[in-house]
């Protein structure tokens, strides 16, 4: 419970400092909102030509779509852009102040940025979602949100080691800032179901998959569709994925030379 | 006049590709975006073909491959980044550098688009060729198209250039353009056929999309070259984007003596 203080104070700091820029709540709003028009209109646009995608259903499609705005907000709050963070301090070498604190390092620096107003996509995403259930007509009951809530956990597991290991990579190569670019493109990808990229390009992009599991499994939770074979494998890879991420992060931070002393 | 020009826009571009050069990890970072996007949307739209029995409008799964391989092609011949840049530029005051050289800091983005082009090009190419080969697209181009898509690229990147540097202009007013860039991508996204064809869109999309200038930056040397177009057509397209360039430019040349009498250097 450590680590869910330490988040709580870098929050509450994080708030504080963002306060000040009140302004940015409405620009964080417009942009919100036009992201989401332009995906629903991505959507509208592939279901005037046909009914189902791949299994999918309009309503289904926006549930995921929703899916996809929260965990694009849960990033945006606190994992983006502290993983930013921690490629510039590995490149000026403040990662030093980091290091010295009588406290695990990888959490300090997995925690060290809040982002309050990206809050707007951890609310607006739900939104979504709820509202396509409704539309939907779906029942969820009590397991079936338990096993949602699982995913999740294991979705931003997974999303965040990802994000670790392409930003530990920033203790080989210092200069990567747009490195994020990568997790861009491949997490646009996300926006439609797992299952409609053929099995060559998944193995081609390897890191595709993991991407679009953290959205697509919720998802399929949600709407009642996961089977528990795909559950265990979520759950598997948020777990290796934790690991490695972690190994990374020890394999990597050995590479630190301290560019400030 | 023109051997001075030619001299300085040899000499810059030089300078450009060894900067270039320097930084090819984020070259290659950059051209993963360029390349999957399209890559997804030719999958979703793959997919819908295949639910609807091998066809959607008037594309199957052999034209639909076509058209999101070429236009990541001419996507990447045509893209520029300078309005992104244009904002940190003033707000830093980097402007600084480029406003004492006698030459319109215009040119010097056009020498290091070109440049970045040239550079990944040895990228874009193989990965072209590999994703052709995986999808199997079906083109049957008439010679005369080969040879239109030469200039119709070109000036597809002039009319792109011209309206995103315009845009950047904006920076002289603004602090921040990002919301601004993002709504002008938002667009793109759908008016350029850069999500799907043109010709897929409900049709009153189809008519903001011919009115605009966004089809001419992107999508209509793709369908010049997938043989969609009439020659008649063709001429037409050619006419208004060079109209397009020349609106653009009275822009950039209106827009910019005001911008620059406005730009207080900030750190000089």
């Amino acid at each position: 419970m450590r680590l869910l203080r330490l988040f709580l104070i870098y929050l509450r700091i994080g708030l504080l400092y963002e306060l000040q820029y009140r302004a940015n709540f409405w620009i964080q709003m417009g942009k919100s909102i036009m992201n989401l028009v332009v995906a629903l209109a991505g959507v509208a646009v592939i279901y005037e030509h046909t009914t189902n995608l791949n299994g999918w259903v309009p309503a289904e499609l926006v549930v995921l779509l929703g899916i996809f705005v929260l965990m694009t907000g849960v990033l945006g709050v606190v994992v983006r852009p502290s993983m930013e963070k921690l490629i510039e301090d590995v490149r000026d070498g403040n990662l030093d102040f980091t290091l010295t604190k009588p406290e695990d390092a990888q959490v300090l620096v997995s925690v060290s940025q809040v982002r309050v107003w990206q809050l707007i996509d951890v609310v607006l995403g739900p939104i979504v979602s709820i509202a396509a259930m409704l539309h939907l007509g779906r029942q969820v009951d009590l397991q079936q949100m338990g096993i949602f809530a699982i995913t999740l956990l294991a979705g931003t597991a997974i999303l965040y080691s990802f994000w670790l290991i392409l930003a530990t990579i920033s203790f080989w190569f210092i200069r990567i800032e747009n490195i994020f670019m990568i997790f861009h493109s491949l997490y646009d990808a996300a926006r439609w179901p797992v299952t409609i990229y053929p099995g060559w390009l998944q193995a081609a992009l390897t890191f595709l998959v993991p991407v679009t599991f953290a959205v697509t499994v919720p998802a399929e939770a949600l709407i009642g569709r996961l089977t528990h074979d795909y559950l265990m494998l979520t759950i598997g890879l948020a777990v290796a994925l934790l690991v490695i991420s972690r190994l990374f992060w020890r394999v990597g931070l050995r590479q630190y030379a301290g560019a400030s002393a | 006049m023109s051997a001075w020009f030619g001299d300085i826009y040899r000499t810059l571009f030089k300078i450009e590709l060894a900067v270039m050069f320097q930084y090819r990890a984020a070259v290659v970072i950059w051209l993963i975006g360029l390349v999957l996007q399209p890559v997804i949307y030719l999958v979703v739209w793959l997919t819908v073909a295949e639910t609807e029995g091998g066809r959607v409008g008037d594309f199957d799964a052999g034209s639909l491959s076509a058209y999101f391989l070429i236009m990541m092609v001419v996507n990447h011949a045509t893209f520029s980044w300078h309005m992104w840049e244009m904002g940190y530029r003033v707000r830093s005051g980097s402007f600084n550098s480029l406003l004492v050289q006698p030459l319109h800091p215009f040119h010097r983005d056009i020498i290091q688009n070109m440049a970045y082009k040239v550079l990944s090009l040895a990228i874009v190419l193989p990965v072209t060729a590999l994703l052709w080969w995986f999808f199997e697209p079906t083109l049957t181009p008439e010679p005369w198209m080969w040879i239109a898509l030469g200039p119709a690229v070109a000036l597809a990147f002039l009319v792109r250039f011209f309206f995103e540097w315009s845009l950047a202009l904006l920076a002289f007013w603004i602090t921040d353009t990002s919301g601004l860039n993002n709504l002008y991508m938002a667009l793109f996204f759908f008016l350029a056929g850069r999500m799907a064809p043109i010709s897929l869109l409900p049709s009153w999309g189809q008519a903001i999309a011919n009115a605009l200038p966004f089809r001419l930056m992107l999508a209509f040397p793709v369908e010049l070259l997938m043989g969609r177009l009439t020659p008649e057509q063709v001429m037409d397209g050619f006419l208004t984007q060079i109209l397009w360039i020349g609106l653009g430019w009275l822009t950039v040349h209106l827009v910019w003596t005001r911008a620059s009498a406005r730009y207080s250097a900030v750190g000089a």
